[in-house]
């Protein structure tokens, strides 16, 4: 009984050695990460999952909520767990100029004029145009808001508000809410004044206001009658009028615009094969698909001329929405970001 | 005399595997968030130049030609980006407007076919007194700046201590509210864990385990999980409210989400069995045949509770109430779901600046403080305890 006891015993410490020595031999397979929900369900079919058959190897995806820290932590830590990442853009201007990216390179990606100006950067390459706008449900609201200043006109349409926790885009809202005009929005919150004023604005609507953190939020609470109208992305609202036949809006006037970004971590173990991957999702024929699932803009040119007139009109990068929209300001949110949030927090807290 | 080092030295060995968990998850980390805490290398690894003139300029003036010198040198020589981006990180936390200011200059200086004069030149930032005492400020290996600001205090421009202004106040507010909400909570979980633990001890077989099910289930299901019913159970068009409509008890919905009723309630139930269970194992060691013996010696029921188990079982809920408070200090899903703005605790604090802007430094030293609150806790409830013990 003792010796094969011990025996056992011998059998599973040889197990767990062996299971421990030969880990280095596996390679972790690419992983790619993105914002998850519908988007990332509509990027493993289109992106993902053909890729994975033409390379013949697997495809992991990972979903995570943003974070240069996310980021950061496991670049310092060394041999990053994730290859190709989808960023916000100023995770991608901070994480270039800290060095937490691999330089991208461009001619895999089929040269730097087949993408809009915004799309192209030494440390990423543009995966969507989305935007943060108004949105309601059409079918409880049948005169909807317009602007801002509807949004903030809690006497014409009751119910509560809903806006990202955070400075970012809260500020912009406010400050388009108290007439300020979408050329002057940057100038009037690069001063003191142009805070102080987007805060007092934002007082007058506090007790209306439920935050929501993650991007599914707003449409949980609009769809359960929570709130009367929140600020989503775009994407998410078509998006779930195709899935669940809502009827939910998108005010483009007074929307604010920005791109996302891959990038590949630095020294990442499948940096090359991140490399051939974001140059695969950034092909037209690929890209293309990818209105019919999600209404964000493509920055691949060429792609955005294939997508059907049905689909184009929800993107905001189609020029009727584009034109009363508002483009992030990323300069002046690597600036000011911290110090914002500080006293964002501690307007909240008062 | 080595027969004894020998068996020593074994029983260590045994003692290894944990000795080396403690270090490893327990202790490294600990330190580590404690010295994210205090240091500041980031400038003066990559500054030295800039160290050396800076200390002869008056703080106050628009920056010398030594001084720009200095510095562009000690830009140029900078190859390692990762090192770069923590001192511009550094910088920026303290002076908004570093990040773009630091891209413009570095690779304005990369430019070496046309190199700038001096650093106004490449922009006129350069000329105000602010960022240079920025930079001043942190050319010191270790700093008080973070754990100050951690209890909203800062240093002026001539060193001394002060109140940050109104608008960067928030840490104390949030300190002081995650600690009434832990003792709100912990309260409930006493007022509720208490009488049940009681129930749960006094009966036996089936109904016993049907009561500890009870409580247990809830602990193996994911906290996400049972934040997340709450947050169905409590909502506008939630089951209490219709339920309560269908009664016709109310008329309009009661407000209870996104604001302190839901917190208290959903914490309550997440952190239920950390106060039943302490309460139940000191009560199922008390002789059930104490309370009869009360009674026969004519004390009515009231009297007994209040002289015989409440002192007995009293260090159960010491203990569940201690749990209790020390999990709750960290709670961060629950008020952040089920909360208001005025609900946040400290915890999302610490998250911003851990994941949403990395800097550490301020992570840590918010760690820190709450690390100090709950050990003078802890040292409170060491002491009280202690007194029981020596009373008996």
């Amino acid at each position: 009984m003792k010796t094969i006891m011990k025996s056992g015993i011998l059998t599973a410490a040889a197990v767990v050695l062996s299971a421990s020595l030969a880990a280095p031999v596996f390679a972790r397979d690419l992983t790619v990460v993105s914002w998850g929900g519908n988007y990332q369900d509509a990027q493993r079919g289109i992106y993902f999952k053909p890729f994975s058959e033409k390379t013949g190897k697997p495809v992991l995806d990972e979903a995570w909520d943003g974070g240069i820290g996310v980021i950061q932590s496991k670049v310092k830590a060394g041999a990053p767990n994730w290859d190709a990442v989808q960023v916000e853009a100023e995770e991608l201007a901070l994480g270039c100029a800290d060095g937490l990216y691999e330089k991208i390179d461009w001619d895999k990606m089929g040269g730097k004029d087949k993408f809009l100006d915004s799309a192209v950067n030494d440390c990423g390459v543009g995966a969507i145009v989305w935007s943060t706008a108004i949105a309601y449900d059409g079918d409880k609201l049948k005169e909807g808001p317009t602007s801002w200043v509807d949004f903030w006109d809690v006497e014409k349409f009751p119910g509560k508000r809903s806006l990202r926790k955070g400075p970012k885009y809260t500020l912009e809202f406010a400050l388009l809410a108290d007439g300020v005009s979408k050329d002057e929005l940057y100038d009037v919150l690069s001063t003191e004044e142009g805070v102080a004023r987007a805060f007092k604005k934002l007082d007058e609507l506090k007790p209306h206001i439920v935050w929501w953190e993650s991007g599914a939020q707003p449409l949980q609470f609009l769809a359960s009658g929570e709130v009367a109208m929140a600020s989503a992305y775009n994407g998410r609202i078509t998006g779930i009028n195709r899935s669940e036949g809502k009827n939910f809006k998108v005010v483009f006037p007074g929307s604010i615009y920005a791109v996302d970004s891959w990038v590949v971590l630095k020294d990442a173990e499948n940096k090359d094969a991140a490399q051939d991957f974001i140059a695969f999702a950034s092909l037209p024929e690929h890209q293309a698909k990818l209105p019919e699932f999600v209404a964000y803009g493509l920055p691949n040119k060429e792609a955005a001329a294939q997508v059907p007139a049905e689909f184009a009109k929800d993107l905001p990068t189609d020029p009727a929405n584009m034109t009363d929209s508002i483009s992030l300001n990323v300069d002046f949110w690597i600036d000011n970001a911290e110090t914002l949030t500080q006293r964002f927090n501690a307007w909240l807290a008062q | 005399m080595s027969a004894g080092s020998s068996r020593t030295g074994r029983s260590l060995l045994l003692l290894a595997p944990l000795l080396l968990f403690l270090i490893g998850f327990f202790v490294w980390p600990l330190f580590s968030m404690m010295s994210q805490a205090v240091s500041d290398p980031a400038v003066l690894r990559l500054l030295p130049r800039t160290a050396e003139v800076v200390v002869d300029w008056d703080r106050k003036s628009p920056p010398t030609m030594p001084m720009q010198t200095a510095l562009m040198e000690d830009l140029r020589t900078v190859d390692d980006d990762q090192a770069l981006g923590d001192m511009v990180r550094r910088l920026n936390s303290a002076r908004s407007g570093f990040r773009t200011l630091m891209s413009k200059t570095t690779s304005a200086l990369e430019d070496t076919a046309n190199p700038p004069a001096d650093l106004i030149s490449i922009d006129k930032r350069w000329e105000k007194p602010e960022f240079w005492l920025a930079i001043a400020d942190a050319l010191s290996p270790l700093t008080d700046r973070n754990l100050l600001a951690a209890v909203d205090l800062g240093r002026n421009s001539a060193g001394e201590i002060e109140h940050l202004p109104a608008e960067q106040s928030v840490n104390r507010v949030i300190l002081v509210r995650t600690f009434w909400i832990a003792a709100l909570v912990t309260f409930t979980c006493a007022c509720i864990g208490f009488p049940y633990a009681i129930i749960a001890a006094s009966l036996t077989g089936w109904k016993r385990d049907l009561m500890l099910a009870a409580v247990l289930l809830p602990l193996w299901t994911s906290l996400l999980v049972r934040t997340a019913a709450w947050f169905i159970l409590l909502q506008e068009q939630g089951l209490i409210n219709d339920l309560l409509r269908w009664l016709g008890l109310i008329d309009a919905p009661l407000p209870l989400i996104f604001n302190r009723t839901g917190v208290i309630i959903a914490m309550t139930h997440v952190l239920l069995p950390f106060m039943v269970l302490p309460i139940y194992s000191v009560l199922i060691t008390i002789p059930n045949n104490l309370m009869p013996a009360a009674a026969s010696l004519g004390a009515n029921p009231l009297r007994a509770f209040l002289r015989v188990l409440l002192p007995l079982s009293l260090r159960g809920v010491a203990s569940g109430g201690l749990l209790v408070f020390i999990s709750a200090i960290g709670y961060y899903i629950t008020p952040a779901l089920i909360g208001g703005p005025g609900d946040q605790m400290i915890s999302s604090i610490i998250a911003f600046y851990a994941t949403g802007s990395a800097n550490w430094g301020m992570a840590g030293a918010l760690g820190v403080v709450l690390l100090i609150a709950t050990l003078h806790l802890y040292s409170v409830y060491a002491r009280l305890s202690a007194e029981e013990q020596g009373r008996r």
